[in-house]
């Protein structure tokens, strides 16, 4: 049976049952990672999943059933579970919900893709990650890492309001790193980034890495690490690195704009949010530097897509202008509530798994700058970029980062490497200080944004610049 | 339904037609129904359920090693992953490490079962929600209530197999009143042991005496973690520190035969006293394993590969992906101090000190915090165990071995092992609370700790 077929079935269980509104989505997905280690491959995994997951409105309770069977009568069956289960969230009920009229979108979408990740031989991309890795081994780490990720996902959505949408998207991404065991601690360099560099593309993202080109260097900062001062504590002038940039927008801005986290429906597990819709379009949350948007539109970003799981057609929003705080991460229903008139950002990481507000693309428009000039403009500071660890308070406003690396910048030059670079902040009061921007921009993407109840791991992207913010606490250790 | 065991088997049968008789593989089937009941704003706004079968294949051929797995497990399906897998491992690197299959041998036990959780609907979620909402006295309330049932099998072609089955249930909630929120949690295998109104009756109350917080100077304090505070100790402790891999590649702090740990810390995994299958991943049969006894850290938790590495034998921590992630003891529990006096359950008290085995502790306490939970806590450095995160879902001044008032949340950075090193137990609960993270098969045995010094690096205003 095809694929609408089997959601169309699904949806019409789902209505016979009593349902005032449903829609099914049919997703299969096959996934595949490489990780290798001091020059061996040390795991392949490949996997594959599909199955239905069906949502069902009855009355204002929804209900929400998932199974992996594709025949027709699991697909009824499952339509018909979603409504008992829809029915039972009546027994302790809220206000009536509602969805966002949107017109019943149709089409398709494919992400870019230039090299079919899946195609490229395993020997090759084996090789790939044992020489990364064998190389950095070579020049000093005590262990070094390399990882491949590639998902290779259909899915096909209908809704009772006629929706028929049908989008294929592969992602692929890599990484590296060298970590060297100190006296009592351990230091690490990645590349190029903490977690690899991923997006809505083919092998060629992979290809243009160039993994292989920076494992020494990272092997070699990282035994350098090992003995460079610590990084001083105290309130200072900080410039991150675009890296650790993706970090702060994605934790301190993402997060934080997330409609269902402001209207708590969040507030018992990943929290609620410092933001008031009272305030929504009033609010500074930041210096007039701070251009934030939501873009699921852009080519190859890894928070790209053609329609999110609800069916609303891509397209890009302002979070935050000049500044102010102007848009929100919104679903139809959480739209609904909160009186806004776009939605267009839930997605689930899978056929079992319930959409949810999640973050698309939401990153930061260039500013006028370089990052040699904001060095060059900056008398006594301290330079810190790629992650290493991120921890930030459930109303995403208290955080406190640790970096790979830092450099003291003195005199407007950047001066010696400092080890365990950490900073700490209250997210307005850090973005108010931003007072200078670059222009250069990189689309980086997060493969592992964790939240909702079960869990799921959302796939985002985030344009971000080397930045430079004022007055900040640095240094913050145990 | 085919059952797991014989999808295990058939699986098994696939490899020695497609891959010939010198294949070794393993199979883990599991069939599991999931559900969870979602509360917010004090009505139910997300309720789900699953049922999925998923196949897990291993396989060594000719010295090389692959790995992969399908919730496709029709005829055509499983031909499918036998097929990928055996073509995925031909294109794989020599693997030197290979610790080869588990023999053939008898489990222990087949893993706690309560036929009535298994055939928990969502009414009877919804029925325990609406207990909490009620018992919240009109405080908004959030959270949720969640039942599952899991049968699993693993065979492998040394001829050994073994199935087992488990239900599991688990309630977490917090109520909110002018700012401040309270909050309780519990997990077990039978959900009959949750009572929706007594947990929403302790969110309440924690909520109520969380008003009008003040704000304290960041510091070393001393403190009474709650057990819900304690469980994150437990998660970093077991993922980072006696995690066999990590341990191997010298990332972890863990030095056995050391006495790394306070002589009140007694510290044991164990599976089968809660809900989890009474196997691993590659089909050893689950036991407890003290870890860390009476101060001294004694092992850490390995599945084969690390085991072969480190020249012992697996613990029966083998995990799904445990090439990347390592042997992870998910099970771990704080052994209490004493015996638990023949009481299953701490009484209630009244105000923020819900229980009286944290009530025991607060009194001992001149002056100090009383922390109910952890949030976002990250490793700074896994060697050293550094951790930072924030207080959540409550924070009070002890004074004089009273509560004396709600105290705002703070940030700390905090080295576990550290936290509990020798001479900084100052006192440990009797009556362990059994915890989970959702959906997952880790559940953590906690006890209220008071401990010497937490260092708290920040506070609200940063």
């Amino acid at each position: 049976m095809a694929e609408f077929d089997v959601a169309t079935a699904a949806v019409q269980a789902a209505l016979d049952a009593g349902a005032r509104y449903a829609d099914a989505r049919v997703m299969h997905r096959r996934y595949e990672s490489m990780s290798a280690r001091n020059g061996e491959i040390e795991s392949l995994i490949q996997d594959e999943s599909a199955g239905i997951g069906v949502r069902a409105l009855v009355g204002s309770g929804w209900g929400f059933y998932a199974v992996p069977d594709l025949s027709e009568s699991a697909a009824r069956a499952a339509g018909e579970r979603a409504a008992r289960i829809a029915a039972a969230s009546g027994r302790v009920a809220g206000p009536g919900s509602s969805l966002l009229p949107v017109p019943a979108s149709t089409g398709s979408w494919s992400s870019p893709c230039a090299v079919d990740p899946l195609s490229v031989p395993l020997s090759e991309k084996g090789d790939l990650l044992a020489r990364a890795t064998g190389t950095s081994r070579e020049h000093g780490a005590d262990q070094a890492e390399g990882l491949y990720q590639i998902w290779d996902t259909r899915k096909w959505f209908v809704s009772s309001e006629g929706h028929r949408i049908d989008q294929h998207i592969r992602e692929s991404g890599a990484g590296i790193s060298a970590t060297v065991i100190g006296d009592g601690e351990t230091q690490r360099r990645s590349y190029p980034s903490c977690r690899g560099q991923y997006g809505s593309q083919g092998w060629e993202l992979v290809d243009s890495l160039d993994l292989t080109a920076h494992a020494a260097r990272i092997a070699e900062e990282a035994r350098e690490l090992v003995t460079a001062p610590l990084c001083p504590a105290g309130e200072t002038t900080l410039i991150l690195g675009s890296e650790q940039m993706a970090l702060q927008i994605h934790e301190s801005v993402g997060h934080a704009i997330e409609l269902d986290r402001i209207l708590g429906w969040e507030a018992a597990f990943a929290g609620t949010s410092w933001l008031d819709l009272d305030q929504l379009g009033a609010l500074r949350y930041g210096s007039e530097l701070m251009n934030v948007t939501i873009d699921p539109t852009i080519p190859g970003a890894l928070g790209s897509f053609g329609f999110d799981d609800e069916g609303t057609p891509a397209a890009k929003r302002d979070a935050v202008r000049e500044g102010r705080w102007v848009g929100t991460l919104a679903g139809r229903d959480s739209a609904a509530i909160a009186g806004l008139d776009y939605a267009g950002s839930v997605r689930s990481d899978g056929w079992a798994r319930l959409p949810m507000v999640r973050m698309t693309n939401v990153g930061l428009e260039p500013g006028p700058h370089t990052l040699d000039e904001i060095i060059a403009a900056t008398d006594d500071g301290v330079l810190m970029d790629l992650n290493r660890s991120w921890s930030i308070d459930d109303k995403r406003l208290n955080f406190q980062f640790g970096c790979e690396i830092g450099w003291e910048v003195k005199n407007g030059r950047r001066g010696r490497m400092l080890r365990n670079p950490t900073y700490t902040g209250i997210g307005p009061q850090f973005w108010r200080s931003m007072d200078m921007l670059s222009s250069e921009t990189v689309a980086w993407g997060t493969p592992n944004c964790g939240k909702g109840q079960p869990g799921q791991i959302g796939h985002t992207g985030h344009p971000a610049a080397p930045a430079r913010f004022t007055n900040v606490r640095v240094g913050v250790r145990g | 339904m085919t059952s797991p065991l014989d999808l295990a088997g058939r699986v098994v049968e696939l490899v020695r037609q497609v891959a010939g008789p010198g294949a070794e593989a393993e199979v883990g089937t599991e069939y599991a129904e999931l559900a969870l009941t979602r509360f917010a704003n004090s009505f139910i706004h997300q309720n789900i359920a699953e049922a999925a079968t998923t196949v897990r294949l291993r396989l060594h051929l000719d010295g090389r090693t692959a790995t992969g797995s399908s919730t496709v497990v029709s005829g055509e399906g499983v031909r499918d992953l036998v097929e990928r897998t055996v073509a995925a491992v031909r294109h794989c690197p020599p693997d030197p490490g290979w610790p080869g299959l588990t023999a053939p041998t008898t489990i222990d036990g087949s893993g706690n079962w309560d036929e009535a959780t298994a055939a928990a609907g969502p009414e009877q979620r919804a029925e325990r929600v609406r207990e909490f909402v009620e018992t919240a006295g009109g405080l908004e309330a959030a959270g949720y209530c969640r039942t599952g049932q899991r049968a699993g099998a693993f065979a492998n072609t040394a001829g050994h197999s073994v199935t087992g089955r488990s239900t599991e249930a688990a309630m977490d909630g917090i109520a909110r009143c002018g700012g401040a929120d309270g909050m309780a949690r519990l997990g077990s295998f039978r959900l009959a042991d949750l009572a929706g109104g007594i947990l929403g009756a302790r969110a309440a109350v924690k909520a109520r005496a969380g008003v009008a917080p003040v704000e304290l100077p960041p510091g070393r304090y001393e403190v009474v973690l709650e057990p819900t505070a304690v469980a994150d100790l437990l998660q970093n402790l077991s993922t980072h520190g006696f995690n066999g891999k990590a341990y191997n590649e010298q990332r972890s702090f863990a030095v056995p035969g050391t006495e790394q740990f306070d002589r009140s810390v007694t510290l044991v995994d164990d599976a089968l006293a809660g809900p989890a299958l009474p196997f691993d991943a590659e089909g050893t049969g689950r036991a407890p394993v003290a870890l860390v006894e009476h101060g001294i850290t004694r092992t850490v938790a390995h599945d084969r590969r690390t085991a072969a590495e480190a020249g012992t034998t697996s613990t029966g921590h083998a995990v799904p992906g445990g090439a990347v992630t390592g042997a992870v003891p998910l099970h771990l529990g704080l052994a209490p101090a004493g015996s638990p006096n023949g009481v299953t359950r701490p009484g209630e008290v009244s105000g923020p000190v819900v229980d009286a085995d944290s009530a025991a502790l607060v009194a001992q306490v001149r002056r100090g915090l009383l922390v109910t939970d952890l949030w976002y806590t990250r490793v700074l450095d896994p060697r050293s165990l550094v951790v930072t995160g924030l207080t959540r879902n409550g924070v009070w001044l002890i004074e004089d071995g009273e509560v004396a008032a709600a105290v705002q949340n703070f940030r700390f950075t905090q080295s576990y092992p550290q936290a509990l090193a020798p001479g900084a137990v100052l006192g440990i609960g009797r009556h362990p609370v059994l915890q989970s993270q959702t959906f997952s098969s880790a559940w953590w045995s906690a006890l209220p700790l008071r401990l010497a010094s937490w260092n708290f690096t920040g506070g609200a205003s940063g």
